[in-house]
C-alpha cells in the first residue's frame, strides 16, 4: 500500500478528497442557495416562500431536486449532437476547478496553487463556450440568440472582473489566494480599493447571468435563454452552475476585499461562510430590486464606465505603488 | 458620455430601491394561508342575505312575510318566501326562504325595503358548488343551521 502513496504522493489522495468534497460541497451549496432565493424573494414582496415541504419548507429543495432526477430527458430533433451533450458537462468543469483553489479556511483547501486566480478565471472562461455551444447546439433560435447575448455580456464583464482584481494582487505580489488573504490579516482591501470592489461586485452579477444583467435567459422574451432546450438532470447541471458561480464569485469577493477567513473569535471557516453568504443575499437582493436593462444599455454600461474606471483605478494604483 | 454627477444620482435611486426592498424584507407577511386560516372580513362585507333573529323568541326569525324584499328585487333572486300564522302571534312565521344566489348582484334593496329589518348580508364567502341548483338554498334553514 506504502508503494503506491510513495508514487502518487499525498498530494492526490489529498486531491481525490479534495474532488468529494467539492461535489459535495457544490451540490449542499446548489440546494441551500435554491431555499435561500425563494425564501428571501418571498419575504421582500411580503409573502412566505415555501413553507409546507418540512420545516420552513426546509426539504422543498431536496424535493426539487428529487423531482428533476426522476424526470425525462428529452433531447429535441435535429439538434447537433455532440454540441448538445457536451454543453452540460463543460458547464460543470470550471466550476469544479474553481473549488480546487479556493481558501475556506487558513487550513482547508484542496490544493494552493501559486496562479490560483489566474486559475479560475482561465477555467471560468470555459463558461462561455457551454453557453454558446448549448445554444448552438440545441436547434432553437431562442437559444442561440441567448446564447450570443451572454457570450457578448460574459466578454464584456470579465474584463473590469479581472481588471478590478489587479490592483488587489499587485498590492500582495501574489496570484495565490491564500497569499491574499494572509495579506489582509490587519486591514481589508476592501478599504483600499472600495471603487474595484463595487465594480468587481456588479462585473460578477453579470457574470453569473443574474437580474438585473439576465439577459442570457430573459424569460419574458427568450423562453428560457441557453437552456430552453434542456430537461432534468442536464437543466440541473446549468442550474447548478449558476448557482456555484453565484457562490464562487461571492467567495473571490470575500478572499480579495473582505479578508476572506479572517476575522476575530469564531474560527476561519465560519467567517468565509458569512462572508461570502452574505454576499450571495446581496445578489438575490438585487434580484429583487433592480428591472432587468436593455442590452446596449447593458454593454454600455460595461465598456464605457466600467472599463475605463477600472483601467484608471489601476493605473493610479501602480503608481502610487511604484512611488511608494 | 454620463457625467459623474449623473452617475452618482444613479447610484443613489438605486440604495434607495435597495433600501425599499429590505425593508419588505423585515416587514411581516401578509399572506393569509387560506384553508387554515382566514381573514376577519369587514362589517360592510356583502356576502349573501341572511336573516336576523328575533332577539324575544329565538326560535324563529324576525321575517314577518310582508313579501316586500321579492316584490323589490331587481333580478328575482328571491324566489319563494313561504309562511304560517301560528296560533296567539300576531306576526306571520317564515317557514321557507328560497334565495337563487346566482342571479344576486348583492344590491342590497331587499335590506333596505324589509320594514321590520330582518335581512342583512352575511360575512360567507366560501360558496363552492358544482351545479348551479345547489346556489338556491333556503334561508330559514340556514338561519337554524347558524343558531
Amino acid at each position: 500500500m506504502n508503494w503506491i502513496i510513495d508514487l502518487v504522493g499525498k498530494d492526490l489522495m489529498w486531491l481525490v478528497a479534495g474532488l468529494v468534497g467539492v461535489i459535495a460541497m457544490i451540490v449542499i451549496n446548489t440546494v441551500i442557495l435554491t431555499w435561500v432565493e425563494r425564501k428571501v424573494s418571498g419575504h421582500m414582496q411580503r409573502r412566505i416562500g415555501p413553507k409546507e415541504v418540512g420545516p420552513y419548507g426546509l426539504i422543498q429543495a431536496i424535493a426539487d431536486s428529487l423531482k428533476l432526477l426522476g424526470k425525462d430527458i428529452i433531447t429535441p430533433g435535429h439538434v447537433e449532437r455532440p454540441l448538445y451533450f457536451l454543453a452540460p458537462i463543460v458547464i460543470i468543469i470550471p466550476v469544479l476547478v474553481s473549488f480546487v483553489v479556493i481558501p475556506f479556511s487558513s487550513f482547508l483547501q484542496v490544493k494552493d496553487i501559486d496562479v490560483g486566480i489566474l486559475v479560475i478565471f482561465a477555467f471560468s472562461s470555459l463558461t462561455v463556450l457551454s453557453l454558446l455551444l448549448a445554444g448552438w447546439g440545441s436547434n432553437n433560435k431562442y437559444s442561440l440568440i441567448g446564447a450570443m447575448r451572454s457570450v457578448a455580456q460574459n466578454i464584456a464583464y470579465e474584463i473590469p472582473l479581472l481588471l478590478t482584481l489587479l490592483p488587489v494582487i499587485l498590492m500582495c505580489n501574489s496570484l495565490s489566494l491564500r497569499d491574499i488573504v494572509e495579506a489582509q490579516k490587519d486591514v481589508w482591501f476592501v478599504l483600499y480599493h472600495p471603487i474595484p470592489f463595487l465594480i468587481y461586485f456588479i462585473a460578477g452579477v453579470a457574470e453569473t447571468n443574474r437580474t438585473p444583467f439576465d439577459l442570457a435567459e430573459a424569460e419574458s422574451e427568450l423562453v428560457a435563454g441557453f437552456h430552453t432546450e434542456y430537461s432534468g438532470m442536464r437543466f440541473a447541471l446549468f442550474f447548478m452552475a449558476e448557482y456555484t458561480n453565484i457562490f464562487i464569485v461571492s467567495a473571490i469577493a470575500a478572499i480579495f476585499f473582505l479578508g476572506g477567513y479572517q476575522g476575530p473569535i469564531l474560527p476561519g471557516i465560519v467567517w468565509f461562510f458569512i462572508k461570502t453568504y452574505f454576499l450571495v443575499f446581496v445578489i438575490v437582493w438585487f434580484r429583487w430590486t433592480f428591472p432587468r436593462v436593455r442590452f446596449d444599455q447593458l454593454l454600455n454600461f460595461s465598456w464605457k464606465i466600467l472599463i475605463p474606471v477600472s483601467f484608471l483605478w489601476l493605473l493610479i494604483c501602480g503608481g502610487l505603488l511604484k512611488i511608494l | 458620455m454620463m457625467l459623474p454627477a449623473e452617475i452618482i444620482k444613479g447610484a443613489a435611486s438605486l440604495i434607495m430601491g435597495m433600501g425599499v426592498t429590505l425593508k419588505a424584507f423585515f416587514m411581516p407577511v401578509v399572506t393569509t394561508q387560506y384553508p387554515r386560516e382566514t381573514l376577519e372580513l369587514p362589517e360592510r362585507f356583502r356576502g349573501h342575505i341572511k336573516l336576523i333573529g328575533d332577539p324575544d323568541v329565538p326560535d324563529r326569525t324576525k321575517c314577518i312575510v310582508c313579501m316586500a324584499c321579492i316584490r323589490a328585487c331587481p333580478s328575482g333572486t328571491i324566489k319563494k318566501i313561504e309562511g304560517e300564522k301560528k296560533e296567539g302571534e300576531k306576526k306571520k312565521t317564515c317557514t321557507e326562504y328560497m334565495l337563487d344566489f346566482t342571479t344576486c348582484s348583492q344590491c342590497g334593496i331587499c335590506v333596505e325595503v324589509c320594514p321590520v329589518d330582518a335581512l342583512d348580508f352575511s360575512h360567507d364567502y366560501n360558496i363552492a358548488v358544482h351545479t348551479r341548483a345547489e346556489c338556491t338554498f333556503d334561508l330559514v334553514k340556514e338561519y337554524e343551521k347558524r343558531k
